[in-house]
């Protein structure tokens, strides 16, 4: 019993289909682990009692031709999820329980899986440490008072922290692959358009993406095939030929062309980022692909448009929380006073500052001043890509410029940690598709990741390189279960 | 450039979001780092660059007019803070 958290997904689903395992008993383990691990603070509402009883149905009657027959599973808490409280890590959301079910999550339950509970991340997805959830902060299971990352930081705890064996996140400039790399786990933003937005809280939509968190890239493959599904309920959703991502799944990456953007060398990088860096070059290399050098020349202007372009998106989807229609309300003398106090008081710091940059480069007079620039820089940064993917099949670079930091080290401080998601904001403003593996640990013995970036619908390449270079890096996660007592 | 009180009270107006004197300084200060960090993207010369508008390269989907949701009121107000289970209920706007 107690190894089953130890399970990879791809491990449970085979003993699950063997029968060697149940529903019921892979769903009890996960939430015994994850009553102990309450320090941790992954989780914003507990579904516990409704998952056994899903489980203990599922195993009167197992379908396991599904390809997620029977497995609990719990998702970050920005997916509605139809009767389940879905808070977006906000106060202003405290009281919302959905009537509609998030597609992608829909999809998951389609196959199988059951829902554990709904985990902790920063406000509205506003953050790259969760420290900005109504919900207080998440410990990363490395170590304690070591934030986790965001803005998916439970989602990664609780994968790393084995309370979930596979989890879900959304992804707007690193919030999946950032926390990915922060706890030693893998994560894949998919292309803009491979899964639906519908019932995902909205945060700047021409950015935002669901995707996969998980313990290895065969599993992350598993849970994207099933995520990735044109909805004629997004308009932004794409109707591509979908591959079957872990069938097709092959570590044979010989004569691929891998990018090293010289621009990802930025002032001020640690001394073992630049280290891992070289060390990924070799892996790859060692997997018979060939390293190319090559020039994104705009990756300095990708951080101060996306803090245009995201926080406009943002005043502008988060103007519906009003106090009228939905969640919480704040006594006013009037309409208007009513609208001001409950913004004023649902929403946390980070959040209201993000809607006065955006209501600002929106304003009138500083529209395209802010706006339409960053616009049309985005436009330079997307063409620096096409570029590089006429040389190249793949590029290759650090997910993050630092491992994790500790709790409250940089909550004072807006830009610097604006700064740790420097190599990813660009991946979502050009639209790819992007992947953090893990690849060593630094000095303190924490978690680096490096990431690979592919072109647009390649999911299956950028799949096939983590895989084809997890297997030379044969990383292992330090985890002691400190948190537990 | 600098963001002063006067305009933060501006935009928390336009943001309908109160703001009393200790926010707005502090919002000051932290919105001016933030802009001294994107006045960055004024290095580069755009006149001749189209702006991307999205990132999906595709047009929007034409579908019938169908009414897909019916007999839902019930769902619509099930969150509300207050209602009369018909309507949504605000603190009175016309004398």
């Amino acid at each position: 019993m107690s190894d089953i958290t130890k399970q990879s997904l791809t491990e449970l689903v085979k003993n699950i289909k063997d029968k060697k395992l149940s529903s019921t008993e892979v769903t009890k383990a996960f939430i015994e682990r994850s009553e102990k691990s309450k320090e941790l603070n992954a989780y914003i509402t507990e579904d516990f009692t409704t998952a056994l009883d899903k489980a203990k149905k599922f195993d009167q009657k197992p379908n396991l031709d599904l390809k997620l027959p029977g497995i609990p599973m719990a998702v970050k808490d920005l997916f509605c999820t139809k009767d389940v409280k879905t808070t977006a890590g906000s106060k202003i959301l405290n009281n919302f329980v959905p009537t509609y079910e998030s597609t992608v999550t829909d999809n998951i339950w389609r196959e199988g899986a059951i829902l554990l509970g709904k985990l902790n991340c920063d406000e509205f997805a506003m953050g790259s440490s969760n420290e900005t959830s109504f919900f207080g902060n998440v410990q990363n299971p490395i170590d304690k008072d070591l934030v986790p990352g965001g803005s998916s930081g439970g989602s990664a705890s609780a994968v790393a922290g084995q309370l979930t064996p596979i989890t879900i996140g959304t992804d707007t400039g690193g919030s999946i692959r950032q926390p990915a790399s922060f706890t030693g786990t893998v994560g894949l933003k998919p292309t803009y358009g491979s899964c639906s937005r519908y019932g995902i809280v909205a945060f700047a939509s021409s950015l935002d993406q669901a995707g996969p968190m998980a313990q290895n890239v065969k599993d992350c493959a598993l849970l994207q095939e099933v995520i990735s599904t044109y909805d004629p309920k997004d308009s932004t959703s794409i109707d591509f030929k979908r591959n079957q991502n872990s069938k097709e799944l092959t570590n044979n990456i010989k004569g691929k062309k891998i990018g090293i953007p010289k621009e990802y060398r930025v002032d001020g990088m640690p001394k073992e980022i630049e280290d891992l860096w070289q060390k990924g070059i070799q892996y790859v290399k060692d997997c018979g692909a060939e390293t190319i050098d090559i020039s994104l020349p705009h990756t300095s202007y990708a951080l101060p448009t996306y803090y245009i372009v995201a926080p406009a998106e943002a005043s502008s989807n988060l103007a519906r929380y009003d106090g009228v229609k939905y969640g919480f309300r704040a006594k006013g003398e009037n309409l208007i006073d009513m609208y001001e106090k409950t913004r004023s008081e649902g929403f946390g710091a980070e959040v209201q500052r993000r809607i006065m940059i955006g209501t600002y480069v929106l304003s009138s007079g500083y529209y395209d001043a802010y706006y339409l620039k960053a616009q049309k820089v985005r436009k330079l940064i997307k063409n620096d890509f096409d570029e590089a993917y006429k040389k190249v099949d793949a590029i290759l670079t650090p997910s993050t410029p630092s491992s994790a930091f500790k709790i409250g080290e940089k909550t004072n401080d807006p830009v610097s940690m604006y700064l740790n998601d420097i190599f990813t904001v660009p991946v979502n403003l050009a639209g790819l598709p992007g992947i953090s593996i893990p690849a060593g640990h630094d000095s303190k013995g924490y978690p680096l990741g490096l990431q690979i970036i592919g072109k647009a619908f390649d999911e299956q390449n950028i799949l096939n390189i983590a895989f084809a270079m997890e297997e030379k890096i044969n990383f292992k996660n330090k985890i002691t279960d400190w948190w537990i007592k | 450039m600098s963001i002063d009180l006067k305009t933060i009270k501006h935009i928390s107006k336009l943001s309908r979001i109160s703001v009393d004197e200790k926010k707005a300084e502090k919002l000051a200060g932290d919105l001016n780092s933030i802009f001294d960090f994107i006045e960055k993207l004024n290095e580069l010369k755009t006149e001749n660059v189209e702006p991307l508008t999205s990132v999906a390269e595709t047009t929007l989907k034409l579908r019938p007019d169908e009414v897909k949701s019916k007999n839902i009121r019930e769902q619509i107000v099930k969150n509300s803070p207050q209602d009369n289970e018909d309507y949504f209920v605000v603190p009175k706007v016309i004398e």
